[in-house]
């Protein structure tokens, strides 16, 4: 537990990694160089296809264009890429964030008509993280601002506990495990 | 030429979709304070922006005889944007509140919360 805590630490909120990240980014080959971040170049071109929302050979062209040089010149942000390990995993992830996105609106809106504002018990609750990653974090905020009456609004730190408002609650308990089982277990488990 | 059965479901999606927006902003005046005032906008919204964008979808579809997928760009921006201004919002409430960190629970561990909190050297 010691050691993946030591591990949390430098991996994500430490600044030494950049000058890490530039040694290592120096030492790599042409490949590497020219598609710094193969990921991120796929995704821009299917964007910028469904931009254009028509298939030509030149739109493709320039959306290939776009999507090797708009990693190329953002690659220093990159300092540290998401290594996704299970990337299967991200569908059925998004299939319930759908599913629960729904089930959230449906929820507020009952809220929001038929309770009385007085009688809302509305709480700030703490969450506790195992998910290590600035990406993981990130995912899991967005999800839980996304979702059944809960609000991320801040970070420790160290990244270790994550604030969230909820509107309307029974038990903290209850809504920490929910997050914890629901999204972050799936969240590690798409990240190692 | 668009069937009636299309028209039909295009219509449902606008209205459920535009009722969820009108529920979500209602929400702005009913709720009592600025933190429970950001659930409204931030869920009931992308629900109601979901609903109109998959009539559009559709209606474009069906009127031009091809695949739409624009809007659902729109969508997944949103998804990705709607959270990040929650969290800011949330925020400024933080730092325009005095009583906020005597009232906020402590978290585990020897950091406070990072609006609070001296950065860690």
């Amino acid at each position: 537990m010691a050691e993946q805590q030591e591990d949390c630490q430098s991996d994500t909120f430490s600044d030494k990694h950049d000058v890490k990240h530039d040694a290592k980014y120096a030492r790599r080959g042409w490949f590497v160089r020219l598609l710094p971040h193969p990921l991120l170049s796929l995704v821009l071109i299917c964007l910028w296809m469904a931009l254009v929302n028509s298939f030509s050979v030149g739109g493709l062209l320039v959306g290939t264009l776009f999507g090797m040089l708009i990693p190329i010149y953002t690659a220093h942000f990159w300092p540290d890429r998401p290594r996704i390990r299970k990337p299967w995993k991200i569908l059925s992830f998004i299939v319930i964030l759908v599913f629960d996105v729904f089930i959230a609106n449906v929820q507020v809106a009952y809220l929001i008509l038929f309770r009385s504002p007085e009688k809302l018990r509305s709480h700030w609750v703490v969450v506790p993280l195992d998910v290590c990653s600035a990406e993981g974090i990130t995912a899991l905020a967005a999800t839980i601002t996304l979702t059944p009456g809960t609000v991320s609004s801040d970070l420790t730190h160290d990244g270790k506990c994550l604030l969230v408002h909820c509107l309307d609650i029974e038990s903290e308990e209850e809504t920490v495990r929910r997050i914890k089982d629901r999204y972050e277990r799936r969240i590690k488990a798409i990240l190692s | 030429m668009m069937s009636q059965i299309m028209e039909i479901v295009i219509a449902v999606h606008i209205v459920i979709g535009s009722a969820f927006v009108l529920v979500g902003s209602y929400g702005l005046i009913r709720l009592p304070d600025l933190m429970s005032r950001l659930h409204g906008p931030s869920k009931a919204t992308t629900l109601g922006v979901g609903g109109c964008l998959i009539a559009s979808v559709l209606y474009f579809t069906a009127s031009e005889g091809r695949l739409s997928i624009q809007e659902v760009l729109i969508t997944c921006f949103l998804f990705l944007t709607a959270p990040v201004t929650a969290h800011f919002i949330a925020k400024a409430y933080l730092h325009t509140h005095k009583d906020c960190p005597k009232a906020l629970p402590l978290p585990k561990g020897e950091h406070n919360w990072s609006t609070f909190d001296k950065k860690p050297s």
